[in-house]
């Protein structure tokens, strides 16, 4: 009935089906149905020279027409936002003016002014609602523009981030506060004041939903709703931060601050991995899909790759616009770079930004209305709790070691002795003279050696323990020379 | 220059006409499923709810009886069929499909001690208080015709149990010694005692088809083999086994319900010590049923309830009770590992699930996908604190839930008194005895 260790070889067949799984996964690659576009110049041919017009004049017709640009030099400049999916636009004009549509198929969703400045907007988890930061308060219409909340709790809100998975709203003012709204109930979650001035500054880790916030001083802190101190603070940049972005995968943070450098960084050691001088610092920064990262600097846009790997000597592509730029933002799963500029928007054809194939289940720019309303009672389902963001997503479904340690040392001073302490060796007695003293030593001999063992591998772990320490200490005091103090 | 840009044909993802299907591209890459961990934990934490919520575990009473339920036997080849035997003589035979009672017997004078059918389902035993052994047709009797036994033994001493045979021609009575019995016979084939004493309950093991169990009054369980004239072992313990069960699927594991409030299970191979202690019950247990999986096994006890043990467990998963169910005397995991049947002192027969919160009835291919992948989660994640406290959450009788609170007053007072002893003698005076070591007396080769 019993097997020797169950828990063991539980642990050892669930170790299995998990490999099975993943490979099974990676056979599942063959069958994807769509290749990620690419960009290669010719030999000696530097991509970046390459024009929007250069690549639509080659390319097919669909994609041709994501090459567009929308007029608006009346009530700019512009702040964009695109949908999960990607298939729906927002944008918002600083003097009020707000649209959506389906950029498709070009249809207007709806268009009005709110007559106040608008500083902020962001869609909620469907393209049926979406969220404007307004001069004072912060408002919620519909996808026909039908006011349906204003959120007086919310004011002078400058900067929105929609955490989809928590269905949360962050919002930072510029009275220093951070606020989560759960749209999903109407309520405010956490309310945490910074303390450190107006904060213009936000961006989320797409991997463990946590906020991420850059300062004037040059620090960029980072926050879950549970924590009312930052969870890491961080200095970016000899002057304030300018704008922030983290990568699909949240192991790359990208800041650009006012010393005029963009300086990518490592979030899993907060430790910088490389720094390029950006002409006047950059504006917006947004990361793609695949990790592509563009850096807007006054109206001109620069897209880099493997920023990560070195510092790039030129960017992949560029584009200048006809104003200042004031929003960016990849589309989802499709190769375009959104761009909201004083006058107007400019859609440009980035190609290798977007995923080629999406999920059905977690968002599909092709899906029907009952799949819409489908997914969203699922959605809503399955959200989580704003208690489990961490840095660490996967802590969950870890082993709790430290309540273990507690609990196994409250037993044993519970029960007065260890339950799991490994007992010596007795042998069994034996009939028919098989136990006399002789025969016991020698059973005893057998298994003698495992015992000697586990000592001697303890006074080895001593030993080196000690060898370590008292050379740690040698270094300490040759380091003490009068330049050793800066070294890290 | 070479250029590729992203582009799609829509006909690629959208449905042809209205009647198809939609399409629902999917694509493994985890970076595309950000959030595992939480979100499964979250849809665990959902499943859990939701099972609590459907946990209606009642199915049915079956009443009739003009006297206490005293034993019960399931049909061997009929999933819906199930005899019963009352204090007053009388046996029914229950059609548990149509909740209905079938026939009805006036066996014995005096209570039906014992149940059993024979392995081809064609006839069944009853042994009574009335010193009788009567075998009897499973068809019930022709119009105009009379309720006769096929076979009537008339025994020395009064019979209190009664077990039949796998394969055999064979049964076995227990009362004052147990008896072997021939079908064809009148007079035992073998008769086994060891010391003087009344057997209350004989068990063949389905698998070793040789070999049997017995638990006596005075607090011993012995083995038998067919083969040999004398009894093989027999194992004393603090206090006395009413019913042992044999585990279908493990020949050498059998489970003793004792009155000590707890069930032991114990390997014949290594007698000395149970294999596993299992506790919860807050009163004497009465009996002990297997399920066929031998997974996991309900025994009934006289505090009212029932519970349901995995087998490598010690402690109960499950437990039912309701406000009108007194003592329960008999309880049976029907053969299709689905329902629980337990026979109790006011007369009546409740059918319970095995599975509190299953849906019965057919499944669609998706329901059952969705509860397989629901249980799977609620495994992974049971160890977590919110997740355990809403799965284990039950509500109990305020005796029950009052006795199980002063049980644990008394153990922990217990276990003071003598971790204090410990300190203050010398060292090694106190030994520790481990809780699977202190109910055995002797164990008598």
């Amino acid at each position: 009935m019993d097997c020797k260790r169950p828990f063991q070889r539980q642990m050892r067949l669930e170790e299995n089906k998990v490999e099975a799984a993943m490979n099974q996964a990676a056979r599942h690659d063959l069958l994807l149905p769509e290749e990620s576009g690419f960009l290669e110049g010719d030999e000696g041919e530097d991509t970046c020279t390459i024009t929007q017009h250069d690549i639509v004049d080659v390319v097919d017709i669909t994609s041709a027409s994501k090459h567009f640009n929308l007029f608006l030099n009346q009530f700019g400049p512009y702040r964009i936002n695109y949908s999960r999916n990607g298939r729906n636009l927002l944008l918002a004009g600083q003097r009020g003016h707000i649209a959506s549509l389906d950029w498709h198929t070009k249809k207007l969703g709806c268009e009005m002014n709110v007559m106040e400045t608008v500083n902020d907007v962001r869609w909620l988890h469907t393209n049926a609602m979406f969220a404007v930061a307004q001069r004072k308060w912060l408002y919620l219409y519909d996808s026909l523009g039908v006011e349906l909340h204003c959120i007086k709790k919310f004011n002078d809100v400058l900067r929105m981030e929609f955490l989809p998975y928590h269905f949360l709203l962050a919002t930072c003012s510029a009275t220093s506060f951070l606020q989560y709204l759960d749209i999903s109930v109407g309520k405010e979650v956490a309310a945490i004041c910074c303390k450190s001035g107006r904060l213009g500054v936000m961006c989320q880790n797409p991997y463990n939903a946590i906020i991420h916030l850059g300062h004037h001083n040059g620090t960029v802190s980072l926050w879950s709703p549970s924590v009312k101190e930052p969870l890491v603070k961080m200095l970016c940049h000899r002057g304030g931060v300018r704008s922030l972005s983290v990568d699909k995968t949240g192991m790359y943070m990208a800041t650009s601050g006012l010393d005029r450098k963009l300086t990518i960084f490592d979030l899993r050691t907060y430790k910088p991995l490389t720094s390029f001088g950006v002409p006047l610092g950059a504006t917006t920064l947004c990361h793609s899909q695949k990790g592509l990262l563009a850096a807007a600097t006054g109206n001109i846009v620069q897209v880099y790759k493997d920023t990560h790997i070195t510092a790039p000597k030129s960017p992949y592509m560029c584009l200048s616009v006809k104003a200042p730029i004031h929003g960016l933002q990849f589309c989802p799963y499709e190769d375009v770079l959104g761009i909201g500029h004083g006058g107007g928007f400019t859609s440009m054809i980035v190609p290798g930004a977007g995923e080629a194939n999406f999920d059905g289940l977690e968002c599909n720019p092709y899906e029907s209305k009952k799949q819409r309303q489908e997914w969203e009672v699922k959605a809503l389902l399955e959200k989580i709790q704003p208690e489990l963001i961490t840095l660490d997503p996967t802590q969950l479904g870890e082993v709790d070691a430290i309540t273990m340690e507690q609990k196994r040392k409250e037993q044993v001073e519970r029960l007065g002795f260890d339950p799991y302490e490994k007992t010596r060796f007795a042998p069994r007695r034996k009939l028919k003279g098989r136990s006399s003293t002789g025969n016991i030593l020698k059973r005893k001999k057998k298994v003698a050696h495992e015992e000697k063992r586990e000592e001697i591998k303890k006074s080895v772990a001593v030993r080196e323990k000690e060898q370590k320490e008292s050379k740690a200490s040698a270094a300490n005091q040759s380091s003490q020379t009068a330049l050793g103090r800066f070294k890290k | 220059m070479k250029v590729k840009v992203l582009c799609r044909n829509p006909d690629d993802y959208v449905r042809e006409t209205k009647k198809d299907l939609q399409r629902v591209p999917r694509n493994y890459d985890p970076s595309l499923h950000p959030f595992e961990v939480p979100r499964e934990y979250t849809r665990a934490l959902n499943a859990t709810k939701l099972e609590r919520v459907f946990a209606k575990p009642f199915v049915a009473s079956l009443d009739g009886h003009r006297d206490g339920i005293s034993c019960m036997a399931k049909h061997p080849k009929s999933l819906s069929t199930l005899f019963s035997g009352s204090c007053d003589g009388e046996v029914k035979i229950w059609n548990l499909a149509s909740q209905k009672c079938t026939r009805t017997i006036q066996a014995h004078e005096g209570f039906v001690r014992g149940l059993c059918a024979r392995f081809c389902g064609t006839s069944f035993f009853t042994v009574g208080d009335d010193k009788t052994v009567k075998q009897w047709k499973m068809e019930s009797p022709g119009y105009g015709q009379n309720e006769e036994p096929i076979h009537t033994i008339l025994g020395k001493t009064v019979f209190t149990g009664v077990d039949h045979h796998w394969r055999d021609a064979v049964f076995a009575t227990c009362g004052q010694q147990v008896d072997i019995w021939d079908e064809q016979r009148t007079s035992p084939m073998r008769s086994y005692s060891w010391g003087v004493d009344s057997i209350s309950s004989v068990r063949f093991n389905p698998i070793e088809t040789h070999i049997l169990g017995s638990c006596a009054v005075d607090r011993s369980i012995v083995l038998y083999d067919l083969r040999k004239p004398t009894p093989l072992k027999k194992i004393i313990l603090e206090m006395r086994t009413n019913a042992i069960c044999w585990n279908p699927m493990e020949a050498f594991i059998f489970t003793a319900a004792n009155e000590n409030y707890s069930l032991y299970t114990y390997d014949i191979r290594y007698m000395e010590t149970p294999v596993k202690v299992h506790m919860d019950h807050v009163s004497a247990v009465l009996d002990v049923d297997y399920s066929p999986t031998g997974k996991e096994f309900v025994s009934s006890s006289f505090d009212k309830s029932i519970r349901i043990f995995p087998v490598e467990s010690g402690r109960s998963r499950e437990v039912y009770h309701t406000k009108r169910m007194q003592h329960v005397t008999c309880v049976k995991w029907s053969l299709d590992n689905k329902y629980i049947l337990c026979g109790s002192d006011e007369m009546n027969i409740r059918v319970w699930k095995a599975n509190a919160s299953e849906k019965l009835g057919l499944l669609t291919p998706r329901e059952k996908a969705a509860q397989n992948y629901n249980q799977k989660l609620k495994e992974k994640f049971q160890h977590h604190p919110q997740i355990k406290r809403i799965s284990r959450h039950r509500h109990l009788p305020k005796s029950i839930y009052s006795q199980i609170r002063e049980h644990r007053i008394i153990k922990e007072s217990r276990r003071k008194k003598e971790m204090n002893r410990r300190k203050h003698s010398k060292e090694g005076a106190v030994p520790f005895v481990p809780e699977k070591k202190k109910p055995v007396v002797a164990v008598v080769d």
